[in-house]
């Protein structure tokens, strides 16, 4: 069986996927990837399904040993990477041969980076996911020695790049009101959004605090609500009146009031700012948060569209000179895959 | 069991409580959500009328629903937005309301009575001198009003197989600690709010650890992950250390507890 040795791993790599949803009755957290377009980016250069685990690394990558031919993508956070010392393009699909080492090193900008495999990675399903949830004493963290076993890949083709989303600088977060933002004032709602945030130091895969100067955003009754289901982007103000901005892997119910919900399209740029980066949210209608969504939604699913070959890969060159002439869409004066970076 | 939900009135049919609010209120969830909540305190009726409630709209099936799941007193749906529309959902869901008191609703069929042998207060669950105080009674009083509760599987959340029990009487109704508790371990029975939550995890808290006991409510790889259902009921019986220590080493999955259908 094909997959990857891991030799040495940063502190923080799981497997992920899509998670667990629908399981919120049983207390089953939805989990999964902190970047899931990241996710759906990967399965598009590999031309495989985005429902397959990959690796996720937080901030360090790790060097990892071919145990047998495989296709790999490298998506979300970019890292410094490279194959046998070669350097390779991020956002991109490769070929990797039996023995060769890959090395990926730190982001770059971002938090979360993403290793793919052909086939996915067919680790263990537990309660339905290949999800690692710690804190639900779900899957565990990859460590040196662990093997990462390839499932089957259907697919040959390599060599792709794609032009990702920006989400690793911060910026504009969109939320809509929800059924607690009544607990807070009309002027704290208002006040929320002009107000300028940090990323705070404290964030993990369940949670981004967000700092500002200035006075906290409290609810009134805010330690004697009732505990309710929690909603991935749910914006949760602790006792101090101070914002976390709660992800995929939050738990399913709490008790802190929440001021709103930022839109799922925009939980990405929440995970994947580091600490210290500027964001700031920006209240919309149900309308216009159900037309973002659906805007995101459809170009998550032009993906595998977007994916075009990498110039430098001369395997594919043949097949890219016949696309310019034909498509004339890329521009070898603004290529964006001459870097390697083509975040 | 009483309600003892002190801010609560009788009115039209309905339970309305000291808020802006007339219950029951439907509100979406984020984008793809909705929320009908049956109170905004704890009490029996309200837990009653949001598991009966829930149960009938899993019944009914509709298209574009993609999960059903239940909190303390609100049932929360997910929902396919291009399928079935907020305004359209919410006339269903008002409908469906409309059709009994679902406060009087009987709960659902196949719920068991679950009891625990736990160890109150000791260095095993620091914080019942604490409790006790703020409750004003002393340890032993503590202990025997705890420990005597028939309390309910309100609902599971946070964690996987995680139940909050209650309601307890309004002496319980005590705030959450403003500091979170690094870390309490499997088993852990904490408290606030008049309710009781069993740890399914280790996890921080900002409730008091006031119990101890032996029972996993989530076991990967059992026929049966999760122990418990909304619905079920549970007795925390006081042992002593040595029962404790002894429970545990027989059964390391529900340390000693037992369990018996509550007939229909």
């Amino acid at each position: 069986m094909s997959g990857l040795k891991t030799l040495r791993i940063g502190p923080l790599a799981s497997i992920q996927d899509q998670g667990r949803p629908g399981q919120l009755q049983q207390g089953v957290s939805c989990s999964g990837a902190a970047d899931l377009l990241a996710l759906a980016e990967g399965a598009a250069l590999l031309r495989q399904g985005a429902d397959l685990a990959a690796l996720e690394m937080a901030g360090i990558g790790g060097l990892f040993e071919a145990t047998g031919d495989l296709r790999i993508a490298l998506t979300g956070a970019p890292m410094q990477a490279s194959l046998d010392g070669e350097p390779l393009a991020w956002n991109a699909s490769h070929q990797m041969q039996t023995g060769q080492k890959l090395e990926i090193g730190a982001a770059r900008k971002g938090v979360y980076g993403y290793l793919h495999l052909g086939g996915g990675i067919d680790s263990e399903v537990l309660l339905g996911a290949r999800s690692a949830h710690l804190m639900s004493g779900l899957g565990q963290l990859v460590a040196a020695g662990d093997l990462l076993p390839c499932g089957p890949d259907r697919s040959r083709e390599v060599g792709l790049g794609l032009l990702a989303e920006d989400r690793f600088q911060g910026g504009a977060l969109r939320i809509v009101e929800g059924f607690q933002s009544e607990l807070f004032d009309a002027e704290v709602r208002a006040r929320f959004a002009h107000t300028a945030f940090k990323r705070g130091s404290r964030a993990n895969r369940m949670g981004v605090e967000m700092i500002s100067d200035g006075a906290g955003f409290a609810a009134a009754g805010q330690l004697n609500i009732l505990s309710e289901v929690i909603l991935p982007g749910d914006v949760q103000m602790t006792g101090d009146g101070k914002p976390f901005v709660l992800l995929r892997e939050a738990q399913t119910t709490g008790g802190y009031p929440r001021i709103g919900t930022v839109l799922p399209c925009d939980l990405s740029k929440v995970a994947q700012a580091q600490a210290g980066v500027d964001l700031h949210f920006t209240w919309v209608s149900l309308e216009e948060g159900l037309a973002l969504q659906a805007k995101h939604d459809a170009m998550v699913k032009a993906l595998p569209s977007h994916c075009k070959p990498l110039l430098r890969d001369p395997a594919m060159m043949q097949d890219l000179l016949s696309y310019q002439l034909v498509g004339g869409v890329i521009s070898a004066q603004a290529d964006p895959f001459e870097t390697g970076d083509n975040t | 069991m009483t309600c003892r939900n002190a801010g609560a009135i009788l009115s039209g049919g309905y339970w309305v409580t000291q808020s802006r609010f007339s219950f029951p209120i439907i509100r979406s969830a984020g984008l793809n959500g909705m929320l009908v909540t049956f109170a905004d305190a704890l009490s029996e009726p309200s837990n009653r009328a949001t598991l009966a409630f829930s149960e009938a709209v899993k019944t009914r099936g509709w298209p574009g629903v993609q999960e059903v799941s239940t909190s303390l007193a609100s049932v929360f749906l997910r929902f396919e937005h291009e399928v079935l529309r907020h305004e359209a959902l919410k006339d269903l869901l008002w409908g469906l309301l409309a059709e009994q008191d679902w406060q009087q609703a009987a709960l659902p069929a196949g719920r068991r009575l679950w009891r625990v042998p736990t160890v109150f207060g000791t260095e095993l669950a620091p914080q019942l001198a604490e409790a006790a105080d703020a409750a004003g009674m002393t340890e032993a009083q503590a202990i025997d009003s705890l420990g005597s509760a028939r309390v309910r599987v309100l609902t599971i959340g946070f964690a996987p197989g995680q139940p909050y029990l209650g309601p307890l009487g309004a002496e319980w109704n005590l705030p959450r600690q403003t500091e979170l508790t690094p870390q309490v371990p499997v088993g852990a029975l904490v408290l606030a709010i008049s309710q009781f939550v069993l740890f399914a995890t280790t996890a921080p808290t900002g409730w008091r650890h006031v119990g101890q006991t032996g029972f996993r409510g989530f076991q990967l790889g059992a026929e049966d992950p999760i122990a418990l259902r909304p619905g079920d009921e549970m007795i925390f019986t006081p042992v002593s250390r040595s029962d404790y220590d002894r429970y545990c080493l027989d059964d390391r999955h529900f340390g000693g507890a037992s369990q018996e259908e509550i007939p229909a």
